[in-house]
This record gives C-alpha cells, sequence and structure tokens, in this order.
C-alpha cells in the first residue's frame, strides 16, 4: 500500500436549511494496530489515527477516537444538520501527530 | 473542600493505573508465552463500568448494526444508531464500542452534538474471531443505553 494519506470526503453540494445530511469520510491509512510481528516475531509497533474531528464553519459538529480495532484505511459516516452556507474541516490525528486535513464547501437555501 | 476534590481525583488516578496493570498482565503473559492475549468480557465490563461510574445501562433506544456473519474480519461494517431528538436539550453525547474477543476491549468512541441531527454513525472494525460488540451511550441528561451483537468471524482480522 502506498505511504501517501489520502483523505476523501462525500458531502452534498446543496442542501435545504434543516435538512440532515450524510457525511461520508474515508482515509488510506494501514492503521497498524500494533497487534502483529514482523517475520522475526518482534511485535510492529502500533501506528495509527487515533482521532478525528469535523468542524462546521468551525463549530465541532463530530468527532470521533479510534483505536487498533478501526480497520485499514479507515471509513467514518455520520450525519449533521444543514445550518448555513460554508465549509466543512475534516481532520485526523495520527499516532506520530501528523494531521491530515481537508475540507468540503456546502450551499445551503 | 479542595483537598476533597484532589483527593478524588488522585484516587481515580490511582484507580484508572491499577486498572491499567490489571489489563496490561495478561496481555503481557499472553506475549511470553506466544498466544495473542484475548481482552474477554471482564475487561469490556471493567472499561464500561468506568464510564458507567455507578449508574446502570437500560437497554433500547440504541441499535447496533453488523453482519451475523463476518468473512473477513479485518473490515467489519459497523452502524450505531440511537433513538434521540438530537436537540440542545436532549441529545446522545458519547457512544463507546467495545469487542470482548480482541486483543484490547477498545474500538471506537464516537461524539455526537446536538448539530448532528439524528445520532446515527458508521464505520469499519477489525474482529480478531467470532464475538460480542458492546455499544454504549451516554446522553445528555446523564441517562446511560447499551446494546450487545454477536458477529460470527470466519477469518480474523489480526496478527498474520
Amino acid at each position: 500500500m502506498a505511504d501517501k494519506v489520502k483523505p476523501r470526503v462525500k458531502v452534498p453540494k446543496k442542501a435545504e436549511k434543516g435538512e440532515v445530511i450524510e457525511i461520508k469520510t474515508l482515509i488510506s491509512h494501514k492503521m497498524e494496530s500494533g497487534q502483529r510481528k514482523d517475520k522475526d516475531g518482534n511485535t510492529i509497533p502500533r501506528k495509527i489515527i487515533n482521532h478525528f474531528v469535523c468542524t462546521y464553519n468551525g463549530e465541532v459538529i463530530f468527532e470521533s477516537d479510534w483505536h487498533g480495532a478501526v480497520s485499514a484505511n479507515p471509513y467514518m459516516a455520520f450525519r449533521t444538520l444543514a445550518t448555513e452556507s460554508g465549509e466543512l474541516t475534516f481532520t485526523w490525528t495520527d499516532d506520530d501527530g501528523s494531521e491530515y486535513t481537508t475540507t468540503a464547501s456546502i450551499e445551503v437555501v | 473542600m479542595a483537598d476533597n476534590i484532589q483527593k478524588t481525583a488522585l484516587d481515580r488516578r490511582g484507580f484508572v493505573a491499577a486498572g491499567a496493570a490489571l489489563i496490561t498482565t495478561p496481555v503481557l503473559f499472553g506475549a511470553l508465552f506466544g498466544k495473542a492475549a484475548r481482552a474477554g468480557l471482564p475487561e469490556v465490563e471493567a472499561a464500561m463500568a468506568e464510564i458507567l461510574g455507578g449508574k446502570t445501562a437500560e437497554e433500547g433506544r440504541i441499535s447496533l448494526d453488523l453482519p451475523e456473519i463476518a468473512e473477513n474480519g479485518n473490515t467489519v461494517p459497523l452502524s450505531v444508531e440511537i433513538d434521540s431528538p438530537m436537540t440542545e436539550d436532549d441529545y446522545v453525547k458519547t457512544v463507546h464500542i467495545f469487542a470482548d474477543g480482541n486483543p484490547l476491549p477498545n474500538v471506537a468512541r464516537m461524539t455526537f452534538t446536538p448539530r448532528s441531527g439524528e445520532a446515527v454513525a458508521s464505520t469499519r472494525i477489525r474482529l480478531a474471531k467470532t464475538q460480542k460488540i458492546h455499544a454504549l451511550a451516554e446522553m445528555s441528561d446523564g441517562s446511560m443505553f447499551t446494546v450487545t451483537r454477536e458477529v460470527k468471524v470466519t477469518i480474523g482480522g489480526c496478527g498474520g
């Protein structure tokens, strides 16, 4: 698997005010659980994305903490109220402290 | 008063440390004997008891959607839905997911807000073997709801 971490999100481009919309996210990441062993029997150290947060015009609308039992290329779908036009920001935090971010805009009518 | 608070905080820390030690010991044992350690129901119950803090979780309002049989334990789709109006006064704060047959009991925690609209979330998880998945929801009024679902796993999602 490529080591480059690539986030992908699916947000409706347009929604009615007050409508509940579904947001789907996916990020390419090995999610090394820390439970596996290499050929010599040494434990492969854990390296996962341990936190995910979504903000809507700066306000946190959904958060999730992940452990080693979350699958590789973690997928997370959740819902939110379409309140106003603006930007959604998605941030994933890696065990090594790296942050992966992507944004999506929405028009609320 | 301040002393009391500090003492409670310390006691709690001590309790957590003791709990962590208890959980770590069988893991080390498992490693020594070259066998994968399993979290087991007691660890899941201990983790849930810490969140409950003496309260009792009721059944209902929360549903967990998982396949009855998972052919590949590496990626098992999981959906959780909680029946809640999701208003400022009455919403689901957090849902914790635990697995009692994995090396570690914790799977994920999802934090909702009144702006979630509906308390629904989906992800994909790893299951080492056939086991039960436990979900615990904390509501804004402090009440707790729980549900358990068994998943039969044909090929495990750990090690290898």
